[in-house]
């Protein structure tokens, strides 16, 4: 039974991660994947690996594997407490399975005297699985109890605690049932001790009664004159192949809390129960890794790595495309990012959790396995990928070390082009891509996305920018009193066009009338007429450098600048009521 | 004397040089500068469209300075008039007030209107001192010609941001001018140099640099000296796509203030990133005079 269920976990595993690696090759991002092939992916990684290898780039390799993977100096950065969780966690975790997990194949063919109830070794798998418990405690307790903000709980995260703490906290429980229980005192006799004399194998139970946590029916009070002969009888049959329970110490607490039970749960069949608990919960652990986030295990040191020893600049497209999968698995859905994101209060006001990165992660893991995301999550998605102020922090506070905002660059071209269209555009979000992306662009790659969000917000207004067509002031959006926008300081207007007349953009045309659909005086003529919407279509209010000008030169103190803004804002709201 | 250090999102990704280039300036002068890790966004790319959301962002800033209990130091002009712009409403509008800090809240955070808001140079102005700015200078210039580009969004609108004299500033000029550069009277001086339209009408944004470059050559300028990122990297953008160069000019590097004055307070040039600006500014060393 035990070789049919770790089999068909170590297979699931195997195959898994095969698959997982083969995505690294197969799944894409951005608009530049569509021209990479598969073999050209696979070939571009090999020599990109050869050639840090063979170059004094090995050193910058080197220094990562130590500092960013065995130091973990990047999770540090986020708090001693963080640090010494992970810390704790990994090393406890990769030293028990190597330690205990693989005895077989490796302490016993590393240590000759290797004994698993022997010291060192009988402590030391104790000491390594209290590691992994009190870092499992401390990770629980900041995702469940102090919860820092905006770190999002989802399923995955939830499977990896409790999958980790159900193998540790089993083995802990099974190690205790074993210590207080009588039929196992009695099956070690039997099987080690060969003792066959009834009073020694009393005096024994006495001791393992009094010293090792052994509950016995026969025995309440341990008897004082047995003492020494026990002991006698320990250390010839016992001592040579079992310490003494207490250094198995966090078994022996257990065994301890359990004792007021441990007959009743000797007489139950609990140590099977619970070795099946222990074991399928660490065989369930093992298939499910490639597909959970404990894929981080081997995706993380990679990316670190990589990231510590790639020249950026010279990175081929199929290099930088492979990585970024690679990175996509790397991500543990921590939310440091989510938590020093520039745009966070955004999000607080907005409500779009695709604006945190860490959630922005888990949408574009699924944009890369291929899934369809619905109109609404790609909607969320676009949006929270263009509101971001390429600050660049959460690429510096990656535990992991993605490079986030590059990430978020790949793929936001694709998704401007393919989605609804995005009013962010028309806002500095677009810095960036106006200083940066441009140049990567075709001229209409680049600028498609920037009309598709023009029209969008000039509503039924496009027709201002036709000065020959009779402006349209019927329709359902007409009908009725229109809000007033702002605190009313256009009515104070008394068109003496100073606004226009020193505007920089109205200046910058010969017909500025014909660029920008309607000037500011005519604007606030608009809006002292009522006619909001038709205010809020003018495309002088995006071509508005808020310079402020306009409104530093008013006699009548009209806001229009701000005016602007606010009809900016109106716009957006009318070219998406939801 | 001791300040929040408010860098934005420009400065530590595109502009380092910026923060080196001011925080070796200030500790020339003895100011200390904290940096708070609560700083965010101040909020400016989501005034187009939601304003709740810049609001909200600046006073999350806000509300972090003055939980350090320290005024703000903004280095960008932009990143300034949005949280003066912000700090403006919140303390006139109670409900506004309310509905944010219910929000901050969550942060750990309450706005209570208890600091200030400065740009580098009023600290450096006014806080300082022109004066004693003046005495702490090594080495002047000889000969150099600067064109300052005051910006926008520190001018204007002028009773919310309180820079300056929204017509005719002298600020930027003075300090300027007590390295021993001649501020060149320029008509283009106080216009927007484009960098809100990058992005958006790309056209227009060059257009407006492009004019505003134009007029500082033609004052005779050897440099634009600049203390916003924004203008900083449009100016730079701008005349490195070179669509629209007729005359076929070197390009008129943008300078940054601290780095300007820097030099003349006897910091090396490495420390004040000289070397790092797209547009090599290393000829203004030439400027030097040696004493």
């Amino acid at each position: 039974m035990f070789d049919y269920l770790f089999y068909t976990a170590l297979i699931v595993f195997v195959l898994g991660s095969i698959y997982k690696v083969s995505t690294w090759f197969t799944q894409k991002i951005g608009v530049p994947a569509k021209e990479t092939t598969i073999g050209a992916r696979f070939v571009s990684a090999a020599m990109g690996i050869i050639a840090v290898i063979c170059s004094s780039r090995i050193l910058l390799l080197l220094r990562a594997l130590l500092l960013d993977v065995v130091f973990q100096r990047r999770i540090l950065q986020e708090g001693i407490g963080r640090w010494l969780a992970h810390m704790l966690m990994f090393y406890g975790f990769v030293l028990l399975v190597l330690m205990h997990a693989l005895e077989a194949v490796v302490s016993e063919v590393l240590f000759s005297d290797y004994y698993a109830t022997l010291n060192p070794f009988f402590f030391l798998r104790d000491f390594f699985g209290t590691m992994v418990l009190a870092g499992v405690v401390l990770a629980a307790g900041r995702r469940y109890i102090a919860k820092p903000q905006r770190l999002r709980t989802r399923r995955a995260d939830h499977y990896a605690i409790v999958i980790a703490g159900v193998v540790v906290f089993s083995g802990f429980a099974l190690e205790g049932l074993k210590i207080s229980s009588y039929h196992e005192f009695q099956r070690m006799v039997e099987d080690y001790a060969g003792m066959d004399d009834e009073a020694e194998i009393q005096a024994l139970e006495t001791v393992w009664v009094r010293d090792y946590g052994t509950v016995s029916p026969n025995i309440q009070e341990p008897d004082a004159n047995l003492i020494e002969s026990g002991l006698e009888a320990h250390a010839n049959n016992c001592a040579d192949c079992h310490a003494s329970a207490k250094w198995a110490f966090s078994g022996f607490a257990m065994a301890k809390i359990m004792r007021p039970i441990a007959l009743w749960l000797d007489q139950q069949d609990s140590i099977a129960i619970m070795w099946y608990v222990h074991i399928l919960a660490c065989f369930i652990g093992l298939a499910y890794l490639p597909f959970s986030k404990m894929m981080h295990l081997i995706a993380t040191p990679l990316t670190l790595m990589a990231n510590g020893a790639i020249d950026r600049a010279r990175s081929s497209p199929a290099n930088i495309l492979t990585r970024q999968i690679v990175e996509l698995d790397a991500c543990t859905h921590c939310g440091s990012c989510s938590l020093h994101c520039s745009a966070a209060m955004v999000f607080e006001a907005v409500g779009n959790e695709c604006i945190l990165p860490s959630e922005k992660m888990v949408l574009i893991k699924r944009l890369a396995a291929g899934k369809n995301l619905d109109y609404s999550q790609q909607k969320a998605i676009q949006e929270g990928v263009y509101l971001c102020t390429n600050c660049d922090r959460c690429t510096l506070r990656c535990p992991s070390g993605i490079h986030l905002k590059e990430l978020w660059h790949s793929v936001r071209e694709q998704l401007i082009a393919d989605g609804p269209p995005l009013p962010h555009i028309l806002t500095p979000y677009s810095f960036a891509r106006g200083l940066v992306i441009q140049e990567s662009l075709a001229h209409h790659e680049y600028v498609l996305p920037i009309e598709k969000a023009r029209q969008a917000v000039a509503g039924r207004f496009n027709q201002l920018m036709n000065s020959e067509a009779p402006i349209d002031l019927g329709g359902q959006y007409m009908t009725g009193p229109q809000p007033a926008i702002g605190d009313n300081t256009y009515s104070r207007c008394f068109s003496c066009q100073n606004c226009t007349t020193v505007c920089p953009v109205v200046a910058n045309y010969n017909r500025p009338e014909q660029a920008l659909g309607l000037l500011p005086h005519q604007i606030m003529c608009c809006l002292g007429l009522g006619l909001t919407e038709m205010a809020s279509g003018a495309r002088m209010i995006w071509d508005c450098l808020t310079c402020y000008k306009c409104q530093e030169n008013c006699p009548q103190q009209v806001e229009v600048c701000d005016v602007f803004f606010q009809l900016k804002n109106k716009a957006v709201q009318n070219a998406d009521p939801n | 004397m001791k300040f929040a250090l408010f860098q934005g999102c420009n400065i530590p990704a595109r502009v380092g040089q910026y923060a080196d280039a001011t925080e070796a300036v200030l500790t020339k002068l003895g100011i200390e500068c904290v940096d708070i890790s609560e700083f965010i966004c101040c909020g400016y790319p989501a005034r187009n469209t939601d304003y709740r959301a810049f609001i909200l962002s600046a006073a999350k800033n806000l509300a972090a300075a003055e939980n350090a209990d320290l005024d703000m130091l903004v280095m960008c002009k932009c990143c300034y008039g949005s949280l003066k712009k912000a700090k403006y409403l919140l303390d006139r509008d109670p409900g506004l007030k309310a509905e944010m800090n219910r929000f901050l809240k969550k942060e750990g955070l309450e706005y209570k209107n208890l600091i200030q808001v400065k740009h580098l140079l009023s600290i450096l102005y006014h806080d300082v001192g022109i004066e004693r700015l003046k005495s702490k200078i090594e080495k002047r210039y000889s000969g150099l010609q600067v064109a300052v580009s005051y910006g926008c969004h520190a001018l204007r609108p002028s009773n919310v941001t309180g820079f300056d004299d929204p017509v005719s500033p002298r600020i930027f000029d003075e300090l300027v001018e007590i390295s021993g550069a001649f501020s060149v009277p320029w008509t283009r001086r106080l216009d927007c140099c484009g960098a809100p339209l990058t992005g958006i009408n790309d056209k227009l944004a060059t257009d407006m640099a492009q004019k505003k470059i134009d007029s500082a050559r033609e004052a005779g300028a050897h440099f634009i000296c600049t203390a916003c990122p924004y203008t900083q990297l449009q100016f730079i953008a701008v005349q490195k796509r070179n669509t629209s160069n007729p005359g076929n000019h070197e390009p008129l590097a943008p300078i940054l203030y601290p780095q300007l004055i820097g030099l003349c307070l006897g910091i090396d040039r490495s420390v004040l990133g000289i070397g790092k600006n797209e547009i090599d500014v290393s000829a203004i060393e030439s400027f030097l005079m040696t004493e």
